[in-house]
């Protein structure tokens, strides 16, 4: 019995093994997004923040957090992808601040409250920059209004905005719309309304798919 | 080398590389659903599992790990159940693993410049099958 002991002990594991990553990738597949017209023409579907060509025929959207790392990495590039592709390729970006990170909602609600004094994408980019400091601060308020000051914003009108119903709303607007479209994780990028692949959620990939959708569809 | 410590020194080997054995399986799994590894709210396990080092022809690098942590447990059961062959492969096994992890650790010190904390708790279980390797004496291992 002895011998045969190490087989069975091995065979076993085995299973074990390949039982485990079945039940785990069952748990974690997550079905292919796509927006339809009927979700991006829902309440809550207009884009509110557009970079780039509003007119552009290639459009790439975020559902992002601010204090997401992996949101905070590909900030950079996107931009760059938008530079480079003037004018045929448009940035869209919503709020989707996951519960998991303390001042995610704050971020996206100080961000908002920038955009209603036209600096929403100078605060998206500061935010992501300084991603390493206020998502580890205590008291991150105090940075976002002092980031606001650095970006020349009337600072009681930015204080009372975050306060404010407007800002919160509009984050709870693009949330909802988040929801609608079955996303659960950020980054969450969307290139002509199809969910790109998280696996190639990277700087290189993520240019190539937007090289080859601006390819594919220029601007007329 | 007495029968018995060898027996207790393959069977800490086996339980060791079963750690190795689910850490890898739980990446592999994660990058084929997509799924973001978090990693202490640091961006470098994105940085590091997302590069194009992670993936050989499009197999995740941690399926590799998963398979050479395989080997490694059932040739240190084998070895603990006095299989002579078992514990030469083992030893092999190991120090293969040892090479890719070295190449690994250099990739993300001077190519990518960001460590990945599942990547490095990878490195200490085949640092820690090394040193098994090296600590049970030559004339055991044929």
């Amino acid at each position: 019995m002895k011998r045969y002991l190490p087989f069975v002990i091995v065979v076993a594991v085995a299973l074990l093994t390949a039982t485990g990553a079945t039940m785990l990738y069952r748990t974690k597949q997550r079905p292919a997004l796509t927006i339809t017209k009927e979700k991006s023409t829902s309440p809550g579907g207009e884009s509110v923040h557009i970079r780039g060509n509003p007119n552009a025929r290639v459009t790439l959207e975020e559902y992002g957090d601010f204090q997401c790392p992996p949101c905070g990495l590909l900030s950079e590039p996107i931009n760059q992808l938008e530079k480079d592709h003037q004018p045929n390729l448009r940035v869209i970006f919503r709020n989707f601040p996951l519960v998991t990170h303390a001042h995610a909602r704050e971020a996206a609600i100080a961000a908002e409250a920038a955009g209603l004094q036209d600096k929403f994408w100078e605060m998206h980019d500061l935010l992501y920059r300084e991603q390493p400091i206020w998502s580890k601060a205590t008291d991150a308020r105090t940075l976002f209004n002092s980031y606001a000051g650095m970006l020349g914003l009337d600072i009681e009108r930015f204080k009372k905005d975050m306060d404010g119903d407007k800002a919160k709303g509009r984050v709870e607007a693009d949330q909802k719309h988040a929801n609608l479209l079955g996303i659960q994780n950020t980054p969450t990028i969307f290139l002509n309304n199809k969910a790109i692949d998280p696996k190639n959620l990277n700087p290189e990939s993520l240019r190539a798919a937007a090289d080859a959708a601006v390819k594919e569809k220029p601007s007329s | 080398m007495d029968s018995r410590i060898r027996t207790i020194i393959y069977t800490v080997a086996a339980a060791i590389s079963l750690v190795g054995l689910a850490e890898a399986t739980y990446l592999a799994v994660l990058y084929l659903t997509g799924e973001t590894a978090v990693c202490g709210g640091s961006a470098s396990c994105f940085e590091v599992l997302g590069s194009k080092y992670a993936r050989i022809g499009g197999v995740p690098v941690a399926g590799f790990g998963a398979l050479a942590y395989f080997s490694a447990f059932s040739f240190a059961t084998f070895a603990a159940f006095g299989y002579a062959r078992a514990s030469k492969f083992f030893a092999l096994t190991v120090l293969a693993m040892f090479a890719c992890t070295l190449w690994l650790l250099y990739v993300q010190a001077f190519l990518l410049h960001a460590f990945c904390r599942y990547c490095l708790f990878s490195a200490a279980i085949i640092f820690l099958l090394t040193g098994v390797v090296v600590a049970v004496p030559a004339s055991d291992k044929a």
